[in-house]
C-alpha cells in the first residue's frame, strides 16, 4: 500500500508546480496559501488557499457568518484580526507583513461592506488625500484641488453621483446606498490593482446595482483582479466572475466557474458538505 | 487597544528650546517692594503704581481657588520670579533693533517677525518673558488712527485711554489670578480701533517664556471704538523645563456700540513630560464686554499645551442686540489637565450667545467644560445656543460638563447640547485602508471632529493650528 500512496502525493506535487509556473507565467496579483485568522479567540479562517491572477473576478459566496468579510478585512490588514496561519503574497510581497496603508499605497482597494462615516471630513478633501497618498507612494507628484476636481468629475459620471456628495462629510448621513455607490466611486479614483468587493450589491435598489457593476465593469482590465463577496447571482449577471468559490466555515469548500453560482442559487448551500463534519 | 493611537498623539514638543540671553531680572518672591520695583523698571505714573498696590493688597487677602476641576500641588508665589525681560541697553524702537539671538529665537517659533513676512498682513507684537520687543507693521495702521503697541508703552503714549479701560472689565479685584496679575503685571499688547475704522490685517501678539521660574503675567487691553472692527491673534510657547510655571494674564475687551472685536488663541505652552513634570499651570482671566448695542465679541481658542488649563473667556453682554461668541478646541495628553468653558453674561435686550466647545481627551488627560449662561431680568428676547461636544482616545482619559445656567427673564430661549464619543478604531482603519497613514488618519477625524470651531479661526491661524495639532485642515476646514 505504502508505495502507491507516495507515488500519488508525487503526481500531485508535481501538478502543483505545474499549476504554479502556469500562474507565474499569467501575472500572478494574490496567492493565499492556507491562510488562518481568528477575532474575539474564535477560530474562523481555518485554512485558505486560494490564487488570484491578473485579469480575473473570483466571486465568494457562503452562508453568513462563514468568515467572507473575514477574509476581506485580513487581507486589508484589519488589526482587529489575528492571523494565525499561512501567507499572502501579493505581487510577489509578503503582503500580511504590510501595513493597512501600505497595502492600499501597494493597489489592495477593500469596498467595506459596512462603510464607516467620518463626520466633519469632506468627502472631496478624503478622496484627494487618499489620491495623493498613493501617488506619493509611487513617486508621483501630489495633484492639487482644481487638477483633482477633473479627476473627479469623469469618476462622479461613472457612478451616477451627484457632485454635491463631494462636499458632504465622509458617508456621513448617506444612505444605504449612496455610501456603497461611494465606496465604488473611491475605487475608481483609487484604480486599484487588487479591489476586494465585501457586498457592495447588499441594500442597493436596481439602478444602483447596473451602477455599480458597469463601474467595476468598467474598470475591469487585464492587468488587473478582483475579489467579489457576494450572495445573489443577480450581480453576477452583471459582473461575470471567472471563478466562483464557496466559503462555509471559514474554508472553501467548492470552486468552480460561473455556472456554479446558478446552482447555488437553485439549491441553496446545504448541499455542500461543511469540509469540518467531512474530516470529522 | 489604543495604545497605539496614543503614541500618535504624543509627539514631541517642537518648541521646548532655551534661548540663551541676558535678562534684567528682579529676585524671586513677591511683596509691595517687588510691585514697586516692577513699576520702577517700567518708570510707571503715579496712578498705575497705586493702582498695581490696590491690587496687591486685596491679593494677599485673598484665597487661591479650587473649584476648577484641577489637580496640583500648592504653587508657592515666593519662589517665582515676577519680572525678566531681555537686557537691552535702549528700549527698542524699529525691528532691526531687536536681539539677533531673539529674532533667531522667534523664527525657530516660526512667528513672522522679519520684515518679508510681516508684509503678509500680520502684525505682529512678540512678548519675551515679561516685556514686548518690537511691534511690527505700526505706522501703516498709525495711518488708520490704530495704535497697537505693547501695554507699557501704551501707559507712556496713550495714559488717558490706558487709564480710562484697563480694569474696567476684569477690575483688579476680580479673582485670585486677576489680581496677582493686576500687581505684578509686566507687559502686554494694547490695541485700539478708532470709531468707523475696520482694521485691515490681523493683529497678532506672540508670548514666551524663555526664563526659568519665571511666570508671565501679560496683560491685553483691546478697544473697539464705535463701528470699528478687529481681528487679533495670540499666540504662545515655553521651553521645556522640569518645574511648572505660571501664567496667569489678563486680556480685556472693550466694544462699543456697532463694534466687531474677534480675538483668536493658538495656546501651545509646555505641557510637562509623559510623566506629568514641568509644564505651564496657565490660569488666565479673559473677559470681554460688549458695551454698546450692536456689538460683538467672538473668541476663538484653541488650546494644545499647559500643564493645566483654566480659563473662561466671558462676554458681558451689556449693549441691547450685541452678540457672543465662544469657540473652543480643548485637547489634552498625557497628564494635562484642563478646565475651561465661558461664561456669557446677558444683560441687554436681544442679546445673543453661541458657545461651541469641542474637548479631545487623551493620555491620562482630564478635560472639563465649564460654561455659565446668566439671562439677567431686563435681557427680554435674550438666547444663547450651547453645543459640547467630548472625543476620548483611549480609556485612562476623562471628560466632564459643568453647565450652569442661570435665567430671570422668561421671555428668553436657552439651548444645551452636549455629546461624548469615542474615536473609532474602525474609522482610523477605514482612512488607512484608503492609504492614509494612522497618524494622519487621527489628525483627519480629530480636525472633523473640530471643524465648527476650525473654520472660525482666521485664514493665517488656521495654518498655525494645523501646525499645533499635527493636523491637516485644508479642505475639512470652512
Ligand atoms: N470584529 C469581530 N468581533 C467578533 N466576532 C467577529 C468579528 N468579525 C467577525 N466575527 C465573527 O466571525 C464570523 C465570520 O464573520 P464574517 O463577518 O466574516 O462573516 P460573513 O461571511 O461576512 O457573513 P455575512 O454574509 O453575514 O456578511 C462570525 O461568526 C462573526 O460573528
Ligand atoms: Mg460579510
Amino acid at each position: 500500500m505504502r508505495p502507491v500512496i507516495g507515488g500519488r502525493l508525487l503526481v500531485v506535487g508535481y501538478w502543483w508546480l505545474v499549476v504554479e509556473q502556469y500562474q507565474l507565467g499569467r501575472d500572478n496579483v494574490l496567492d493565499i496559501r492556507n491562510l488562518q485568522a481568528r477575532v474575539a479567540g474564535n477560530d474562523i479562517l481555518k485554512g485558505i488557499t486560494l490564487t488570484v491572477n491578473a485579469g480575473e473576478v473570483h466571486a465568494v459566496m457562503g452562508p453568513n457568518g462563514s468568515g467572507k468579510s473575514t477574509l476581506a478585512q485580513v487581507l486589508a490588514g484589519n488589526p482587529v484580526y489575528e492571523v494565525t496561519g499561512g501567507t499572502v503574497t501579493f505581487d510577489g510581497r509578503d503582503l500580511l507583513a504590510l501595513q493597512p496603508e501600505e497595502r492600499a499605497q501597494a493597489g489592495v482597494f477593500m469596498a467595506f461592506q459596512y462603510p464607516v462615516e467620518i463626520p466633519g471630513v469632506s468627502n472631496a478633501y478624503f478622496l484627494r488625500s487618499a489620491y495623493n497618498e498613493l501617488r506619493k507612494a509611487r513617486g508621483q507628484d501630489e495633484v492639487d484641488p482644481l487638477e483633482f476636481l477633473d479627476i473627479m468629475e469623469k469618476n462622479l459620471t461613472l457612478v451616477d453621483m451627484d457632485p454635491a456628495m463631494l462636499n458632504r462629510s465622509v458617508n456621513a448621513g448617506f444612505s444605504g446606498g449612496e455610501k456603497k455607490r461611494n465606496e465604488i466611486l473611491q475605487m475608481a479614483v483609487l484604480r486599484p490593482r487588487l479591489a476586494i468587493l465585501d457586498e457592495t450589491d447588499s441594500g442597493l435598489d436596481i439602478d444602483a446595482l447596473r451602477v455599480v457593476a458597469d463601474g467595476v465593469n468598467t474598470l475591469r482590465r487585464p492587468d488587473n483582479a478582483a475579489i467579489v463577496v457576494t450572495h445573489y447571482q443577480r450581480l453576477l449577471n452583471h459582473i461575470v466572475p471567472d471563478f466562483v468559490h464557496v466559503l462555509s466555515a471559514g474554508r472553501i469548500v467548492k470552486s468552480g466557474g460561473k455556472e456554479l453560482a446558478l446552482e447555488l442559487e437553485e439549491k441553496g448551500y446545504d448541499w455542500l458538505e461543511a469540509p469540518a463534519e467531512a474530516l470529522a | 487597544m489604543s495604545s497605539s493611537i496614543e503614541t500618535l498623539v504624543n509627539r514631541e514638543y517642537k518648541f521646548g528650546f532655551v534661548t540663551d540671553i541676558e535678562a534684567d531680572t528682579i529676585p524671586p518672591g513677591l511683596g509691595e517692594d517687588t510691585v514697586r520695583a516692577i513699576a520702577l523698571k517700567k518708570r510707571e505714573p503715579e496712578w498705575l503704581v497705586d493702582w498695581r498696590l490696590k491690587a496687591y493688597r486685596r491679593w494677599v487677602t485673598m484665597r487661591e481657588p479650587h473649584w476648577g476641576n484641577v489637580r496640583y500641588d500648592p504653587i508657592d508665589y515666593e519662589s517665582q520670579v515676577y519680572y525678566s525681560a531681555p537686557k537691552t541697553a535702549k528700549p527698542i524702537g524699529s525691528l532691526d533693533e531687536v536681539d539677533p539671538k531673539l529674532r533667531e529665537a522667534y523664527d525657530k517659533l516660526g512667528i513672522p517677525l522679519k520684515e518679508q513676512q510681516v508684509l503678509a498682513g500680520v502684525a505682529v507684537d512678540a512678548v519675551f518673558d515679561s516685556v514686548s520687543v518690537g511691534t511690527s507693521y505700526r505706522e501703516q495702521l498709525g495711518k488708520l488712527g490704530i495704535i497697537f503697541c505693547s501695554l507699557g508703552e501704551a501707559v507712556r503714549e496713550h495714559p488717558d485711554l490706558v487709564r480710562k479701560y484697563l480694569g474696567s472689565v476684569v477690575p483688579y479685584s476680580d479673582n485670585f489670578y486677576a489680581s496677582l496679575n493686576s500687581a505684578v503685571f509686566s507687559d502686554g499688547s494694547f490695541v485700539y480701533v478708532p470709531p468707523g475704522v475696520h482694521c485691515p490685517m490681523e493683529l497678532s501678539t506672540y508670548f514666551r517664556i524663555n526664563a526659568a521660574n519665571t511666570g508671565q503675567f501679560e496683560r491685553t487691553l483691546i478697544i473697539a471704538d464705535e463701528g470699528a472692527y478687529v481681528s487679533y491673534l495670540e499666540g504662545c510657547t515655553a521651553p521645556k523645563r522640569d518645574t511648572h510655571q505660571l501664567h496667569a494674564a489678563v486680556v480685556e475687551i472693550i466694544a462699543l456700540a456697532n463694534a466687531t472685536v474677534k480675538y483668536s488663541t493658538v495656546q501651545n505652552w509646555y505641557s510637562g513630560d509623559e510623566e506629568g513634570r514641568g509644564g505651564i499651570f496657565n490660569f488666565v482671566t479673559k473677559r470681554g464686554k460688549c458695551a454698546g448695542a450692536n456689538s460683538k465679541i467672538s473668541w476663538t481658542q484653541v488650546e494644545t499645551g499647559s500643564a493645566i488649563t483654566w480659563k473662561y473667556p466671558s462676554v458681558i453682554l451689556q449693549g441691547d442686540n450685541s452678540v457672543g461668541e465662544f469657540y473652543s478646541v480643548a485637547v489634552v495628553n498625557h497628564h494635562q489637565q484642563a478646565d475651561t468653558g465661558t461664561k456669557m453674561l446677558h444683560l441687554g435686550r436681544n442679546t445673543r450667545s453661541t458657545i461651541v466647545s469641542k474637548g479631545i481627551s487623551a493620555g491620562q488627560g482630564n478635560n472639563s467644560y465649564r460654561g455659565r449662561v446668566y439671562v439677567g431680568p431686563k435681557a427680554a428676547g435674550a438666547r444663547n445656543y450651547t453645543q459640547c461636544d467630548s472625543m476620548l482616545i483611549g480609556n485612562r482619559c476623562g471628560a466632564h460638563t459643568f453647565p450652569y445656567i442661570e435665567v430671570a427673564n422668561d421671555t428668553a430661549q436657552v439651548e444645551h447640547e452636549a455629546s461624548t464619543s469615542k474615536i473609532g478604531e474602525d474609522q482610523i482603519f477605514y482612512l488607512q485602508q484608503r492609504g492614509i497613514s494612522k497618524e494622519n488618519a487621527v489628525s483627519m477625524i480629530v480636525a472633523g471632529f473640530c471643524k465648527d470651531v476650525f473654520k472660525e479661526l482666521p485664514m493665517e491661524f488656521a495654518l498655525e493650528a494645523q501646525q499645533l495639532l499635527g493636523i491637516t485642515l485644508e479642505g475639512s476646514v470652512g
